[in-house]
């Protein structure tokens, strides 16, 4: 073992007091599948690495930004949306089977697992704590709109919330409605008008002045 | 089975705390508890469906005061001995004893980019054609199986619309347990949310599920 935790340094978090034993116990089991030849530490820099640096939710901005500028592509998206979204080169571990929801003025869409995490990787990288912990899950499809109101989301009383509990191996991207004073704008600019929130459902897309 | 991550419908956890700007890892520990469940899924030694079904087997008090990463690192230890590639023993100690069973593979720094980008589709061919048809009206069954099932309590039992033939997909109740893939038709069944939760739930609620051909009955 070299200097792979090199960088260690303990944040001393309130809500989890298990983090020291946590930190010995995974690099004792580090050290031990290593010294097996089971586990290459490289390959573990190489997995952080990726979901540090490369898989994100810019991916999932960018599928919305193109369904958002091309109705040929927001089409295909509806119809077939792994292969929409493989055309854009984001494909892979928890991204194997996709479907995009399209929110409307009618219809807000809110995706929860709550037997795990399930989540779309491929498009929105790792999920944060909230999506993963028991607010979230247990809420999620009883009382979604107590669950917005802690997003600082609130919508008209009118608006039917469909709520998607991944049970299998499906995975949501929720397309948020473009916002409007966009029109002529590139895709990358629409990119940057999509939050990770936003296409969970937690969030909408934000409004233009907040790209400025 | 009916273990503590079977969470819809609790109450009690309080509000959703978001995070902003949260990073990807809290703790260094975090970063190799991910790599490390990755590589030894590598192995080849146990599916998806088996490694869901340890973390949902971690008893309710540990796993509801567990963070996320800690859920992750006691089921794959539970799945390292399962297997015989640790013991009890070099768990508790640290210490190598015994070589070990040998993996199919071990994940190389060379292999993450292709492993991760293929990831693991698990759609299959059905032999039979789709038992139900879109706007059928189905009802879930009641199933409480002490086995791995991801059919959550809330939904069962419970009359719902098939608003999507999903495909075919391995079946998880067998492949949690080595019984194989045995493929089945997946729907979404959507219910209204008064179906589910009855008086004084949110009228303009519903709520879909993706369910396996299997837990669901004609109504």
């Amino acid at each position: 073992m070299s200097g792979h935790h090199a960088h260690d340094h303990e944040h001393d978090h309130a809500h989890d007091n298990h983090y020291s034993d946590m930190q010995a116990r995974v690099r004792a089991l580090e050290t031990l599948l290593t010294e097996k030849g089971l586990v290459d530490p490289a390959a573990i820099d190489a997995i952080v690495e990726t979901y540090e640096t490369k898989v994100g939710p810019r991916n999932g901005a960018r599928v919305v930004a193109t369904a958002w500028s091309d109705p040929d592509f927001a089409d295909w998206l509806t119809r077939d949306a792994t292969a929409a979204i493989g055309s854009l080169g984001y494909t892979g571990r928890q991204g194997e089977h996709m479907r995009a929801v399209f929110n409307t003025p009618e219809t807000h869409h809110l995706v929860v697992c709550t037997l795990c995490s399930c989540y779309p990787w491929s498009v929105l990288g790792l999920p944060p704590v909230w999506y993963k912990a028991p607010a979230y899950r247990s809420r999620a499809v009883l009382d979604p709109r107590g669950v917005l109101a802690e997003f600082n989301l609130s919508l008209p009383e009118t608006t039917k919330i469909r709520v998607w509990d991944s049970t299998a191996e499906l995975r949501y991207l929720v397309v948020p409605m473009r916002p409007s004073g966009t029109e002529g704008w590139t895709v990358e600019q629409l990119a940057d008008l999509v939050t990770r929130d936003s296409m969970i459902g937690t969030g909408l897309a934000l409004q233009p002045e907040a790209a400025r | 089975m009916n273990g503590p991550h079977d969470l819809g419908g609790q109450m009690g956890f309080g509000p959703v705390a978001p995070e902003p700007h949260e990073p990807y890892f809290h703790a260094e520990w975090e970063k190799r508890a991910l790599g490390l469940t990755l590589s030894c899924g590598a192995f080849g030694a146990w599916t998806i469906d088996e490694s869901r079904h340890a973390r949902e087997n971690i008893p309710p008090a540990a796993y509801l005061s567990a963070s996320y990463y800690e859920i992750w690192i006691r089921a794959l230890e539970t799945l390292l001995a399962r297997h015989g590639f640790v013991t009890p023993d070099e768990l508790k100690t640290g210490r190598l004893e015994t070589p070990g069973a040998p993996p199919k593979r071990v994940l190389t720094a060379e292999m993450v980019a292709g492993v991760l980008s293929r990831g693991g589709p698990c759609d299959r061919p059905a032999e039979a054609a789709p038992g139900f048809v879109v706007g059928q009206t189905v009802r879930t069954k009641n199933l409480n199986p002490a086995t791995h099932t991801r059919l959550p309590r809330y939904a069962r039992a419970k009359t719902g619309m098939i608003e999507a033939v999903q495909g075919s997909f391995v079946f998880p109740d067998d492949n949690a347990h080595g019984r194989g893939e045995n493929p089945q038709w997946v729907y979404t069944v959507v219910f209204d949310g008064p179906e589910i939760w009855g008086e004084g739930s949110d009228p303009t609620l519903s709520v879909s599920i993706d369910a396996w051909e299997s837990y669901l009955e004609p109504v």
